[in-house]
């Protein structure tokens, strides 16, 4: 069986559709910050699969600055939850209503 | 053998994935998602992008996960272990999720199989018969059968086209990637700005010690002669 890029595709569909479930269903900030960065890598495959079968180099330096970018964002997203931690003892998004109308 | 492996890694990617959705802690769902993403890095070597599954490791699985790992043990999350699960909000979200799902399975239907072309790179043998491997006048044909590594090397930082190239067809990476050396030394201020404490006046080491707990010696002592 020849495996296309739709399989890739798919699987990278698939992975980024359960990094939505889990930021609309989990409760735990943490938990929402590792879903959105599953969805980030789910768009990292879909560049590395295009760039595979268009035979050009320009999807994977795409990915490259995303990992990058990725890994800083993540700091700075984890020090804001820390931030938060000390501020209200909670990483409950439920819990945080400051902003709410 | 290609079709086994594919399935192999997507299959035990997604596995994981849900697993990090799913589990009710938060240290296991870390594990997992690092997990995932070795997974995935076996996916990208299976579309020979070797360099990218390297990275993928070292960065995402090794850094970015210990530093997950790091916080969720920083912050005491027991207590939302045992928080009771909204059925009904689960249910909403799962639904979407699957018709997000079934949207991209609607349109990836339409379009035509595409088959993976054959590589373009050459075996180490091949390379080393070119002579040097780093060398700046080498043509893009030539460059186009190096490896994955090389060619992205080649994008990120030469500076001119190679030799039968035209600069019109000629891009280059050098300006984003210093841009992202800038954009991560503002990720670094950002974060010692956050996390630097609120200025309270620092005790008197000395003299508040002194005055609120005696001295351990004496402690010691009252407790030898007793």
């Amino acid at each position: 069986m020849q495996i296309t890029l739709n399989d890739y595709l798919f699987v990278a569909g698939t992975l980024f559709a359960i990094g939505l479930f889990g930021v609309l269903m989990r409760r735990n900030l943490l938990i929402i910050y590792m879903s959105l960065e599953m969805m980030l890598q789910a768009a990292n495959l879909t560049f590395v699969a295009f760039s595979r079968f268009n035979n050009h180099m320009e999807g994977q330096v795409f990915v490259f600055f995303v990992i990058t970018v990725a890994a800083a964002e993540v700091a700075v997203g984890l020090a804001l939850i820390v931030a938060l931690y000390r501020l209200k003892q909670t990483t409950t998004v439920q819990d945080l209503t400051k902003l709410k109308f | 053998m290609q079709a086994l492996f594919f399935w192999l890694f997507s299959i035990g990617m997604i596995i994981c994935a849900l697993a990090v959705v799913f589990n009710r802690n938060a240290v296991a769902s870390a594990l997992c998602f690092t997990f995932s993403i070795c997974f995935m890095a076996g996916l990208f070597v299976m579309l020979s992008a070797f360099f990218l599954a390297a990275v993928q490791i070292l960065v995402t699985a090794g850094a970015v996960m210990v530093l997950f790992l790091f916080i969720i043990m920083l912050l005491d999350l027991s207590a939302m272990e045992h928080a009771p699960r909204h059925w009904i909000w689960m249910a909403c979200s799962g639904i979407l999720a699957i018709a997000f799902l079934a949207l991209i399975a609607k349109t990836l239907a339409t379009l035509p199989p595409m088959a993976e072309p054959p590589a373009t790179y050459q075996s180490q043998a091949q390379v080393s018969a070119f002579g040097k491997t780093v060398d700046e006048n080498i043509s893009q044909s030539q460059i186009d059968k190096r490896d994955d590594t090389h060619r992205i090397g080649r994008m990120l930082f030469a500076t001119k086209p190679a030799p039968g190239e035209t600069w019109e067809s000629f891009t280059s990476y050098v300006a984003p990637f210093e841009i992202t050396s800038l954009l991560i030394l503002v990720a670094t201020i950002g974060i010692i700005v956050l996390c630097k404490q609120d200025e309270r006046p620092r005790p008197q080491y000395r003299e508040e010690i002194s005055r609120e707990a005696p001295p351990v010696r004496e402690d010691r002592e009252a407790a030898l002669k007793t």
